[in-house]
């Protein structure tokens, strides 16, 4: 048996993303460039799957650069924009708890920006008034996660975008999507989104695949020079399969958005029931409005993560330790630590990520799992003798 | 003329009546070893084995593999051809230049062996007169007999053979000459090390393995297993077992006291070892303990776990001091798995203050409270076997 809770870290590709694939690689295999029809053929599925990815954030299918993935979003969209503005202002703007492909890059940008984080509170959420106080007439670009992935809080990224735009209308906005898409509703029109990052293997879409929305007037550079495909912002030759992939998961979720968002609503909530009655020394991090339906962090007093994460996965259960990520170094999860989760907590910090795909028997299989392994954990870990 | 490859035994010329066994032994290993070079016939002729046949592009590769083969002394690239003095000049002046373009030497000697005493010359003669030739050509360069830069060696036999260059190998001697012994092979620096020097000394290894899964992660068996693969670039092949150590580590969690973990499993893997030692026909065991590293590894330590076994038990690096072993780990290419991360035994079992001078009636009367032999009964019944290759 297998379940996977590990959504999150990636999903498994859709049926129907992987026929589009299989079709793709085996029958529409021309290159989007070339004139005959083999390529047009190509040419027709990038733009089905523009078109697609376009409606389903409100946006023009001119707005969408294909990208490899949300790192190479996150990159082509901060870097992009401030190597073409470069007299818009020397500072950016981020919060404490990016993934670490926004947290690195401003890292790397400290170079030649004045780099400011904006903290967030022991919920994990950002508040407009820190937004709105450090940005200024200098204020190039600020960058905010919708849904973070580690804790699945969501920022308030349709006041934020409004903050930005009041405080600074050339400033631009970045949203990093990754998590949030198909999870909650986007409209870059509503949410004064300049630029956004999403990526497909974390919607049933194959992995090696993404795309930046980037606004309409907004200007960026490209991060590789070449062939000049994807109007120039993104040469190489389009990986077509796994954009007809891509294609098809967004084409999937847009008939079932709200089904498919009850599902998880309703697994989370059984899973925090299922946690409050059966477990003690227990903190869950994701509870409430405010947090994505699909990600529920629990950490465990007296547990490490890693090793109920093996225990469970002796019971074919598959979640990940804090975020998968973070999970093959050493030391704790830095959003964990800006939300401050104390010390015995901390390192009992495991990540379920459902999809709607995912069912009920699987979540009490899970609580029934998750209340053995936890036992049986603590019961070693606190030992005769110590 | 031809490129000849002549290796030098070592050790194993020192070996009375069972010598051929040895050198059959050390062919065998050295033709598997080299076995991708179709063309290359490996013999043995008056205390050398010579490999020949290859191509000269080879001659590079196969030396490199030889290095790795245990029972090996030197190995000398040599220039093999049939004639008399005039080619023997030949060869010697083309030897010389080449040496000297490689690497740039000031003196030289020209060492002579007639193993054909129908050669018209004696040896002195030949030396003296292929001396006098390289000085004659080649510029720069002095005759130095006592402390020359370059060696320049001439050998008449049925054929000639001339070289300049002799490479150092591993030493010991060939694998699969002396019995065969179980290693406790852990993720770390120093058991790797010790199985490799133990089977050096020509025992057959194999490997026992202990995880606490899942309280230790599936990658940390996976860096054990990289590291018996680095182990197959000197032994071809290696069997692998697994143990799963937890059950153990909950008894004696929840019946010792906490200070006696380390030394109570300790104890617990060596007759585990033993055991499966027994059932694979090994007539030893082999551990990387080193006196004084950490708290099981003190004499006291030592003693106590080695009264749990009667096997004898190879420490190779009981004496090495750290730095030492980690020199050879990165000789012999383990080291950079060795620190990777995972960790083969969980820190949750690992007791803040472990016992360093434990005593062996108290560690006796701890293991009554515990089902010592179902648990090893069960560890050994339980455990999973690989045989690891290096491809």
């Amino acid at each position: 048996m297998e379940i996977y809770l590990d959504n999150s870290a990636t999903t498994k590709p859709s049926k129907s993303a992987i026929e589009a694939m299989n079709n793709a690689m085996e029958k529409i295999y021309g290159n989007p460039s070339s004139l005959h029809r083999k390529g047009m053929d190509a040419e027709k599925i990038v733009r089905d799957a523009r078109e697609s990815i376009a409606k389903f954030i409100n946006a023009e299918p001119c707005e969408i650069v294909l990208t490899s993935g949300g790192t190479e979003s996150n990159n082509l969209g901060i870097r992009g924009f401030l190597e073409r503005n470069p007299r818009l202002g020397s500072n950016i703007l981020t919060t404490s708890i990016e993934h670490p492909s926004v947290m690195n890059l401003f890292g790397f940008l400290e170079r030649d920006y004045g780099n400011m984080l904006v903290p967030v509170d022991s919920n994990g959420f950002v508040a407009i008034e820190d937004v709105k106080r450090n940005i200024d007439s200098n204020t190039a670009l600020v960058s905010v996660m919708a849904v973070n992935n580690e804790i699945g809080s969501i920022q308030p990224i349709m006041e934020i975008g409004k903050a930005v735009k009041e405080s600074n209308p050339n400033t631009a906005f970045h949203v990093d999507c990754v998590q949030a898409f198909g999870k909650m509703e986007i409209d870059v029109k509503k949410m004064k989104i300049d630029l956004l990052s999403g990526s497909g293997h974390k919607f049933h879409g194959p992995k090696g695949i993404g795309f930046l929305y980037k606004r309409k007037g907004i200007k960026i550079s490209p991060l590789f020079y070449g062939g000049n495909q994807e109007s120039g912002f993104r040469s190489g030759t389009e990986n077509v399969p796994a954009i007809a992939g891509m294609g098809a998961a967004v084409c999937e979720m847009m008939e079932s958005k709200d089904t498919n968002r009850r599902k998880m609503e309703n697994y989370k909530s059984r899973l925090i029931e299922g946690l409050k009655k059966n477990m003690t020394d227990c903190m869950i991090l994701s509870e409430g409005a405010g947090y994505s339906p699909n990600i529920v962090n629990v950490c465990f007093k007296d547990v490490r993560a890693e090793v109920l994460l093996h225990s469970l996965e002796n019971d074919g259960i598959f979640v990940s330790s804090g975020s998968a990520c973070s999970s093959k170094k050493k030391g704790n999860s830095h959003v964990l630590e800006a939300i401050r989760v104390p010390k015995e907590y901390i390192g009992g910090a495991v990540r379920i990520s459902f999809t709607w795909e995912n069912n009920l028997e699987e979540i009490a299989f899970l609580i029934n799992s998750l209340k053995k392994n936890v036992e049986e954990i603590r019961k070693i870990i606190k030992g005769k003798g110590r | 003329m031809e490129n000849i490859i002549a290796i030098n035994y070592g050790e194993v010329s020192l070996k009375g009546m069972n010598k051929s066994i040895f050198i059959s032994q050390l062919i065998k290993n050295m033709k598997f070893k080299i076995r991708d070079f179709e063309k290359a016939v490996v013999s043995r002729d008056q205390g050398r084995i010579y490999v020949e046949g290859y191509s000269s592009e080879e001659e590079e590769s196969i030396i490199g593999l030889l290095k790795e083969v245990f029972g090996i002394y030197s190995i000398i690239p040599a220039l093999k051809f049939d004639g008399g003095m005039e080619e023997i000049e030949d060869v010697v002046l083309k030897a010389a230049r080449a040496h000297v373009e490689e690497t740039p030497v000031k003196s030289f000697k020209v060492e002579t062996k007639r193993v054909n005493k129908k050669f018209p010359m004696k040896s002195p003669e030949v030396c003296m007169s292929l001396g006098g030739l390289i000085l004659e050509n080649i510029e720069g360069l002095e005759v130095d007999v006592h402390n020359p830069d370059m060696m320049v060696f001439v050998e008449i036999r049925s054929y000639n053979l001339v070289f300049t260059k002799r490479i150092y190998a591993l030493g010991g001697l060939p694998y699969k000459t002396g019995g065969r012994a179980m290693l406790l092979l852990s993720g770390g620096i120093d058991s790797p090390v010790a199985g490799w020097m133990t089977a050096k000394r020509g025992l057959e290894i194999e490997a026992v393995h202990f995880h606490s899964y899942p309280f230790t992660s599936e990658r940390a068996e996976e860096k054990v297993m990289d590291l018996a693969r680095h182990l197959c670039r000197y032994i071809n092949s290696i069997v692998v077992h697994s143990v799963n150590l937890l059950p153990i580590q909950k008894a004696i969690n929840e019946n010792c006291k906490a200070e006696e973990m380390t030394i109570l499993s300790r104890r617990f893997m060596m007759r585990i070892a033993e055991k499966i030692a027994m059932e694979r026909n090994c007539q030893a065991l082999i551990t990387g303990e080193s006196l004084g590293q950490v708290a099981s590894q003190t004499v006291e330590s030592i003693s106590v776990t080695n009264q749990s076994v009667e096997l004898p038990v190879i420490r190779p690096l009981i004496a090495a001091d750290k730095v030492d072993i980690m020199d050879i780990a990165q000789r012999i290419g383990t080291f950079e798995t060795s620190i990777l991360p995972f960790e083969d035994c969980c820190t949750v079992f690992l007791p803040k203050k472990p016992l360093t001078k434990p005593k062996l009636f108290r560690m006796l009367e701890s293991e009554k409270h515990i089902e010592t032999e179902e648990l090893i009964e069960n560890a050994v019944s339980e455990k999973t076997t690989r045989e690891i290759t290096i491809n």
